[in-house]
């Protein structure tokens, strides 16, 4: 079994998201730590991109932050090589493509596979462009992680029978940010998955009070935070990691409810 | 040539997963209606009684007589109605999204040219209109944000980022992807996840259609050389694309080099761009070495685009077109001297095709002849053209 479907296993999955470099790399090291004595199943690390397309405005000032801090692919995959001897729980990489392709396939996934990480994220690569990725990645152990969305329709069994690691549901239209409401039918999204894979799902977009991912876990096997931690972080900065303990643990523990 | 919306390996479909079934849902509108007759008839009819096609071929004898070489015509897109070619663009687009049902359209722009093309067309088809621009650029084009509210259109400055054109991409994407049921994004150049860059290039090829037949009239031959400035590239590829399979006539793009290729100011995609997958496409980009996509600087807010349209890397690797860089500087020099040789104060964008026009036409023969696509009229850039003079023109 894979180690991103290991981290499944116990319950429901609670996964956080954190941009590297901000507000520094060190920083970063110390909040995954923290992510991960607190509860969290799985880490999805952001490689900061210049033009995040898929984010809201959080994440993509995040982003600005740490690039401007000077993070660069090599320093973020020097920090995860020291993490990866830390923790315990899979990583995986959410980056856009560009930054990927810059790097060079071969040479990217082989990096991904000395440091550690298990899987990958890129918004912007569909089903469609997806093989170019996908043989460098898969040879290197690295599981390239696809997405679903609220207008995927059709398309929900075609990505399904060919996902790896686990499957992302978007939860609402438009960018990556905190929401009041989440008013898509993912029940029904989760059972069109549920017909052609086992593989689990996690749900993501919108996502920050506990009641939001008792709600989600009860629908599917996962719930991914991005915006609300990357928040704390850039109102904390540096001695960001005592809120982040607390929020994990109060997320993750309202998603192990909806198991009971 | 093209096959999944690829131009040799350029070109492709890299988008977020939420707007892949509008993109598969707009490809296969577009196919049924440019062959639908009555679409078809729509669309000439609007582009010969809306916006004053076909545009004039002229002759700029003083211009030629003056630089001593190849007989000189200007493509007059600057005279279609909203003063630029995005007119042809987004007559096709609106008119499609229409018929696909859509009431509301949403659009990025530059210079502003493009935005006022689409609140233009939005307020004619009686939709809702809402426009992207980078905050920077609504300051340096603050009349084309007034003329696109005039016209029933909400214009978003758009803040994230460097605050210009790539970053209203970026923002107008977003806006879309939160947005498609009743939406349609009319992209303004030939940029962009495929359908985008052919269909762009479909309804900007009246350019050179046009400009053919008119040439083949007038002088009973080929043109040996078509210029055309290039930032996404939507002016140049409308201006080359029926003049492809013609190898005797030369293509020549003409990108914005700044304050000068070495200073690293500039917008020189072609010139020191690397291939990169960016904005839904294939192609080459101004870029660091991690990828991370380079602020780039123009005079000229429509050529400040750190990307190209995926056709023109293909023509350019392939050897069939060539791409050279021109300085602000050269095309605020072309930009007065087309004013005072031909009464034409054409767009700074243009500007730097006549710049080209300038440098190559003394050294060809005089039964030779080039033609240069004025893309747009330069009203918009009279203010900052000044300022770059140093003249104060209380604006």
């Amino acid at each position: 079994m894979s180690k991103i479907r290991e981290a499944f296993q116990s319950g429901k999955a609670f996964i956080p998201f954190i941009t590297a470099g901000d507000p520094s790399i060190g920083d970063t090291e110390r909040f995954i730590q923290t992510m991960a004595e607190s509860g969290a199943d799985l880490i999805e690390i952001g490689i900061p991109f210049s033009d995040p397309i898929a984010e809201g405005i959080v994440i993509q000032e995040a982003d600005i932050r740490a690039l401007a801090a000077g993070t660069t692919t090599d320093l973020v995959f020097d920090m995860v090589s020291r993490v990866r001897g830390k923790v315990a729980v899979p990583l995986v990489f959410m980056t856009y493509l560009n930054p990927v392709y810059h790097y060079g396939y071969e040479k990217f996934f082989t990096r991904c596979e000395e440091v550690g990480i298990s899987g990958i994220i890129i918004p912007d690569l569909p089903y469609e462009e997806k093989a170019d990725v996908d043989g460098p990645a898969a040879a290197h152990g690295v599981e390239l992680i696809s997405m679903i969305a609220p207008t995927s329709e059709d398309r929900i069994r075609m990505i399904a029978k060919e996902a790896k690691g686990f499957l992302y549901v978007v939860s609402s239209m438009g960018v990556t940010g905190m929401r009041r409401n989440i008013r898509t039918d993912l029940p029904s999204m989760v059972r069109a998955i549920r017909d052609v894979t086992d593989v689990p799902c996690a749900i993501g977009f919108g996502i920050n009070t506990p009641e939001q991912a008792k709600k989600m876990a009860g629908i599917a096997d996962g719930v991914i935070v991005g915006s609300a931690i990357v928040k704390i972080v850039e109102q904390k900065g540096k001695d960001a990691a005592p809120e982040i303990a607390d929020y994990v643990r109060k997320m993750k523990e309202a998603a192990e409810e909806a198991a009971d | 040539m093209m096959s999944r919306g690829r131009f040799g390996e350029f070109g492709g479909q890299y988008v977020p997963e939420t707007l892949m079934n509008e993109l598969i849902r707009l490809e296969k509108a577009y196919q049924h209606y440019k062959n639908d007759p009555e679409f078809c008839a729509e669309l000439d009819d609007l582009l010969k009684n809306y916006a004053g096609r076909p545009s004039l071929l002229y002759y700029a004898e003083r211009m030629t007589k003056d630089l001593g070489g190849a007989k000189i015509y200007l493509k007059r897109e600057d005279l279609n109605h909203t003063g630029a070619h995005k007119i042809n663009n987004c007559l096709g687009q609106v008119l499609l999204a229409k018929k696909m049902g859509k009431t509301r359209v949403i659009a990025e722009t530059g210079a502003g040219q493009h935005g006022v093309a689409t609140a233009t067309v939005a307020a004619l088809m009686n939709m809702e209109c809402e426009v992207f621009m980078g905050k920077r650029d609504t300051e340096r084009q603050a009349l084309n944000v007034y003329r696109m509210e005039l016209l029933g259109a909400k214009v978003h400055p758009v803040t994230s980022g460097t605050q210009v054109l790539k970053d209203a991409v970026n923002e107008t994407m977003r806006e879309w992807a939160g947005r498609v049921d009743d939406t349609h994004y009319v992209l303004g150049s030939v940029m962009g996840p495929h359908p985008f860059p052919t269909m762009v290039r479909d309804f900007q090829s009246v350019i050179s259609k046009e400009a053919r037949e008119e040439i083949l009239k007038r002088e009973g031959k080929l043109p040996d050389a078509v210029l055309a400035c290039v930032g996404g590239g939507s002016n140049a590829i409308g201006m080359f694309y029926h003049f492809i399979n013609d190898r005797g006539v030369k293509l020549i793009g003409c990108e914005a080099a700044g304050r000068g290729i070495e200073t690293g100011q500039h917008a020189a995609t072609m010139a020191t761009g690397t291939r990169g997958i960016f904005h839904g496409m294939h192609s080459y980009f101004c870029q660091n070495e991690y990828g991370q996509i380079d602020e780039v600087y123009s005079i000229s807010a429509g050529l400040d685009y750190p990307g190209i349209g995926p056709e023109h890397a293909y023509l350019r690797d392939s050897g069939r077109a060539e791409y050279v860089p021109v300085t602000d500087e050269e095309a605020v020099s072309a930009f007065e001297y087309l004013a005072k040789t031909e009464g034409i104060i054409c767009a700074i964008e243009s500007a730097h095709a006549v710049a080209q026009a300038i440098r190559i036409a003394p050294a060809m023969r005089r039964d030779q002849v080039i033609i240069v696509c004025l893309s747009g009229r330069g009203d918009k850039d009279v203010a900052s053209i000044a300022k770059y003079r140093g003249v104060n023109i209380n604006e």
